[in-house]
């Protein structure tokens, strides 16, 4: 059966109320028309976990600003004003995580991993309501995992089984939240038959990729 | 030379070769317009690559291709790209050896806070926390007082904090300080400013060094 289906279908895959991981960093590497698919539909009460919001016209941003996130776990909103005065108005709930945090507990999730420890964050708010563990004398925090229903991600090169090449600084997020969410959708900036990507650059495994969308470069 | 330029100038002459470099947005960004002629370093870039090289020409712009502020970059011959957590496994592992940042705040016992003013603007932290943590060392490239004059440099850091007991220089356009565990060394002061002039403008309290030099940025 085929991984290749519509926008819309791709889209009918995301309730209200799920927890969602978005590829991209500020924009670069996100399925843009996947987001513009969702911003179209009635789909709102996301969680939303990505790098940043992006900005109000561009990326996971445009979500905030059309008022379909409840809450978004993230490493930076600096970018998006309207993240910001929405959580300052109690209107959208925003957990700030470092980045580096970020990214090792979506790969942990995707990891069987039960968590990690980190020396990121020790002495400054990050610390509160976390366990704090000594080894070596050294303080770490002890960091969860994060897992989602969903993955929307973008891919520069998918070949037809799902295998992904992401092109340059696109990658950044998008293979570690193709491992951690329970449906996997990439949209592809070119699809190729199956074997015309070198073994060698693919950086998410075919088998991790529930959906395929777009292609039409 | 204004000052951020000349802030720019002096960080750069704390780079060595080989060193693996980590610059924050804004004027930490400056340091690689003046990195020295004789040394070669890496920046690294955290969405995902070693070897960032200047702005590409007008016109030559790659969409997959930006810095951790979204700007179109290039790559330098031998870069090589990574995904998030790679990135920051080399950042928090202690591969990098410097990274320079701005501050809202810093305090005398190494303490910054950079990553929002409470109640006002929030940006967030991105990947600053990780970049106290794990760089080898930490330089803060600020001006020494806010745009209303009130000194950036306290006793304690007001603001919430980025990192806790993490910076090793400090250089404003008044001056260039080290903490040390005796406390905040002032080492080197501008060409045309006194040491009571920076004593003046710094809320921490300065150690000066004995052999207290000029900053040289040439």
């Amino acid at each position: 059966m085929s991984k290749i289906i519509s926008y819309e279908k791709a889209v009918d895959k995301i309730k209200d109320g799920m927890t969602i991981m978005v590829g991209g960093f500020l924009g670069v590497g996100s399925p843009h028309n996947l987001i513009d698919t969702i911003f179209k539909s009635n789909i709102k009460d996301l969680t939303i976990i990505a790098n940043d919001t992006a900005f109000p016209e561009i990326g996971v941003g445009k979500l905030v600003v059309n008022r379909q996130v409840k809450k978004v776990i993230t490493s930076h909103i600096g970018t998006n004003k309207e993240t910001g005065r929405q959580m300052s108005a109690g209107e959208l709930e925003v957990v700030l995580v470092p980045q580096g945090t970020l990214a090792e507990q979506i790969r942990a999730g995707g990891a069987g991993l039960g968590g990690f420890l980190t020396p990121t964050g020790i002495g400054t708010i990050v610390e509160e309501g976390k366990q704090k563990i000594t080894i070596d004398g050294k303080d770490y925090l002890l960091e969860l995992p994060l897992r989602a229903d969903v993955a929307i991600l973008g891919g520069s090169i998918v070949d037809k089984k799902g295998n992904v090449f992401y092109n340059k600084t696109t990658r950044n997020f998008n293979p570690l939240m193709a491992m951690s969410s329970d449906t996997v959708i990439v949209e592809a900036e070119k699809i190729v038959e199956i074997g015309e990507i070198d073994p060698h650059l693919v950086m998410t495994p075919g088998e991790l990729v529930d959906y395929i969308v777009g292609g039409g470069k | 030379m204004n000052s951020k330029e000349f802030i720019a100038r002096r960080i750069a002459k704390e780079l060595k070769d080989g060193d693996i470099v980590n610059l924050g947005i804004g004027l930490p960004t400056m340091v690689a317009n003046y990195v020295p002629e004789n040394i070669n370093v890496t920046f690294q870039s955290e969405n995902g690559f070693l070897g960032l090289g200047p702005a590409p020409e007008e016109g030559k712009e790659d969409k997959d291709l930006t810095n951790a502020g979204a700007q179109p970059v290039t790559m330098l011959n031998g870069g090589c790209f990574f995904d998030s957590s790679m990135s920051f496994s080399i950042i928090r592992g202690g591969h990098v050896d410097i990274t320079v940042l701005g501050a809202l705040q810093v305090d005398g016992k190494g303490n910054l806070a950079n990553w929002m003013v409470p109640n006002k603007i929030i940006p967030g932290m991105g990947g600053a926390m990780d970049l106290v943590t794990g760089a080898k060392k930490v330089i803060i490239g600020t001006e020494h007082c806010t745009k209303k004059g009130a000194p950036k440099i306290l006793k304690e850091c007001i603001y919430p904090l980025t990192g806790a007991n993490v910076v090793d220089v400090i250089v404003t356009e008044l001056a260039y300080m080290t903490i040390t565990d005796k406390g905040l060394v002032l080492e080197e002061i501008a060409p045309n400013v006194t040491v009571e002039e920076v004593i003046s403008k710094t809320d921490a309290e300065l150690i000066i060094a004995h052999n207290l030099k000029i900053m040289d940025i040439e």
